[in-house]
């Protein structure tokens, strides 16, 4: 199985040949959203919002044999788009792994400038959601 | 007389720019309008030639300084038909002013059991400071209707209208619709059974001819920024006689005649209410701003700006999943709309990466949003130096971006 590194080396691969038509990469990213798992109702709560984004992000992790399981979902495209990366990176990975990631496919393809400061921030509070669920996995494993 | 649009533009220098490799379309006028080179100019001027502190200064350049101060002030009350300068209050912004007459006239006028009218059309610093008010004094706080349209239900402010009402505080033409209240006949309403009224004329001020005394409002708000001048500025009109029972704002330098420690006498009015120093060199270019306005004549911008509106509303009303949001019979330019199965966000993002700047969101009035039963909209707002070659362009970015999800 690819690496964390592998998997982003490939994302910032696919958007260089985007190259730095801003339109076509949102364009890009509108449709990746259509890639994600759908999201269980029974989970679209507000417990489940992630604060710290201008639109909504619903994120909720299980764990399953050791790997962690992500699903989320957003009210926006892009968001949505967003995240799909993020759990294409992440999704079933060991909480060790998940929380020694070094996630760096955001600055890389640029999207700080794409999507400007208020996304920006978002995409870290979402990665920070993350890597949360992960330390509560791991901290579980090893109790 | 028909407005010359690249003569104008000419005169604001941060129009000429590209913004992600397109030219800048800046849309987002009911924000904050751009500024000539007049507005620039004189900001520029101050520090370099005039800065210093005004009134009160026995040299030369505090006294150019508060001269020009002054001749802003007088500017201001032309513009809107004040009785005279002293009814002109400066603030930091139209927020500011409403704070300030919910804190002293509210304080000094408005009792428990009092009432206070706004409308579901309200900004949200026309609502929060009257709840600060309300949980404060036990005031109560009414909220006249709206239609689907985005247009107040007459019969309902009038029953709303009573002997307790001790304030109406409205928007004279609404930021996020863009719909035109029939103020007159408010501020008369009002008055008929003893209420004073505040206008919130923060989008009004820039299309519209605003005359306070042909209106008898008894406050009005707005800010300098959304008149082509600079940030950080606005203005409170009051009637004298309320302005002079109205106990002060903020304590401090200015705003004193007298100060011993055991008890202080207050300045007459505007001071009173100026603690402290002002935006100085912002108060001094905004009379440039006021007399570009003046000088294209308002008249003509609004005919310009309705006619950009018009344009927009043809182009894009029968464009597949484009749902136009207000549509009052009277509004000022703003076209507020969604796209069928897509965020406002993620419009908004899309457009500025064709260079079009428009505002998305709730606009800062959620209960508005609630009322619609919407999230928010994207907001296209015109000004002066807006053509329709830009409309154009905006109406195709629209289109396409509407045919994504609305095949």
């Amino acid at each position: 199985m690819s690496t964390i590194a592998d998997i982003q080396n490939e994302i910032v691969a696919e958007f260089e040949i985007l190259g730095d038509d801003r339109e076509s990469t949102i364009f890009y990213i509108m449709e990746l959203g259509g890639n994600l798992e759908p999201y269980p109702e029974d989970f679209r709560k507000e417990e489940y919002i992630i604060q710290g984004c201008q639109s909504k992000v619903w994120l909720v992790a299980e764990e399953k044999e050791g790997k962690v399981h992500y699903r989320a979902d957003s009210n926006t495209d892009i968001t949505k788009g967003l995240i799909s990366l993020l759990i294409r990176v992440l999704n079933h990975r060991s909480p060790k792994e998940i929380l020694e990631a070094n996630l760096d496919f955001i600055p890389r393809i640029g999207m700080g400038n794409i999507l400007g400061s208020q996304r920006s921030n978002g995409l870290a509070a979402m990665m920070n959601q993350m890597k949360r669920y992960a330390l509560a996995f791991q901290t579980k494993q090893n109790a | 007389m028909a407005i010359q649009v690249n003569s104008i533009r000419s005169e604001f220098p941060i129009l000429h720019q590209e913004v992600n490799g397109n030219p800048l379309i800046y849309f987002d006028n009911a924000a904050t309008t751009q500024k000539p080179k007049v507005v620039l100019d004189a900001l520029q001027n101050y520090y370099e030639v005039d800065n210093s502190n005004i009134h009160r200064g026995a040299h030369t350049l505090a006294d150019r300084a508060t001269r020009q101060f002054e001749e802003t002030r007088e500017s201001v009350r032309a513009f809107i038909g004040a009785r005279e300068s002293a009814e002109i209050i400066f603030t930091r912004g139209t927020t500011e002013s409403i704070n300030l007459v919910a804190k002293t006239f509210g304080s000094a006028f408005i009792q428990k059991g009092d009432e206070i009218i706004i409308s579901t059309l309200e900004h949200h610093s026309n609502i929060v400071p009257w709840q600060m008010l309300c949980e404060q004094n036990g005031a109560i706080l009414r909220v006249i209707p709206i239609t689907d349209a985005g247009e107040l239900v007459w019969e309902e402010f009038e029953k709303l209208l009573n002997p307790k009402t001790k304030l109406v505080s409205v928007v004279h033409a609404s930021n996020a619709l863009g719909t035109i209240n029939p103020v007159k006949r408010m501020i008369d309403a009002a008055h008929a059974v003893g209420a004073k009224v505040l206008l919130d004329g923060a989008q009004s001020t820039s299309h519209l001819d605003v005359d306070v005394q042909a209106l008898d409002c008894d406050f009005l708000t707005f800010s300098a920024h959304k008149l082509y001048g600079p940030t950080g500025l606005g203005v409170l009109y009051g009637k004298r006689e309320l302005l002079e029972a109205m106990p002060p704002f903020l304590g401090g330098g200015e705003m004193i005649r007298e100060v011993t420690f055991e008890k202080t006498t207050y300045n007459t009015i505007p001071f009173k209410f100026e603690a402290g120093t002002p935006s100085i060199a912002e108060v001094i270019a905004f009379k440039p701003a006021l007399d570009f306005i003046t000088s294209t004549g308002k008249a003509n911008i609004h005919r310009h700006e309705h006619d950009l509106l018009q344009y927009a509303v043809e182009l894009l009303q029968d464009v597949k999943g484009v749902i136009p949001v207000g549509t009052a019979a009277e509004k000022i330019a703003v076209f507020s709309f969604n796209i069928q199965s897509m965020h406002p966000f993620d419009v908004g993002q899309l457009l500025d990466a064709k260079g079009i700047a428009v505002r998305t969101g709730h606009h800062c009035t959620q209960p508005l949003m609630r009322r619609l039963g919407i999230e928010g909209t994207v907001r296209a707002s015109f000004a002066v130096y807006n053509s329709r070659a830009e409309v154009e362009v905006f109406a195709q970015a629209v289109t396409k971006i509407a045919s994504l999800k609305n095949k």
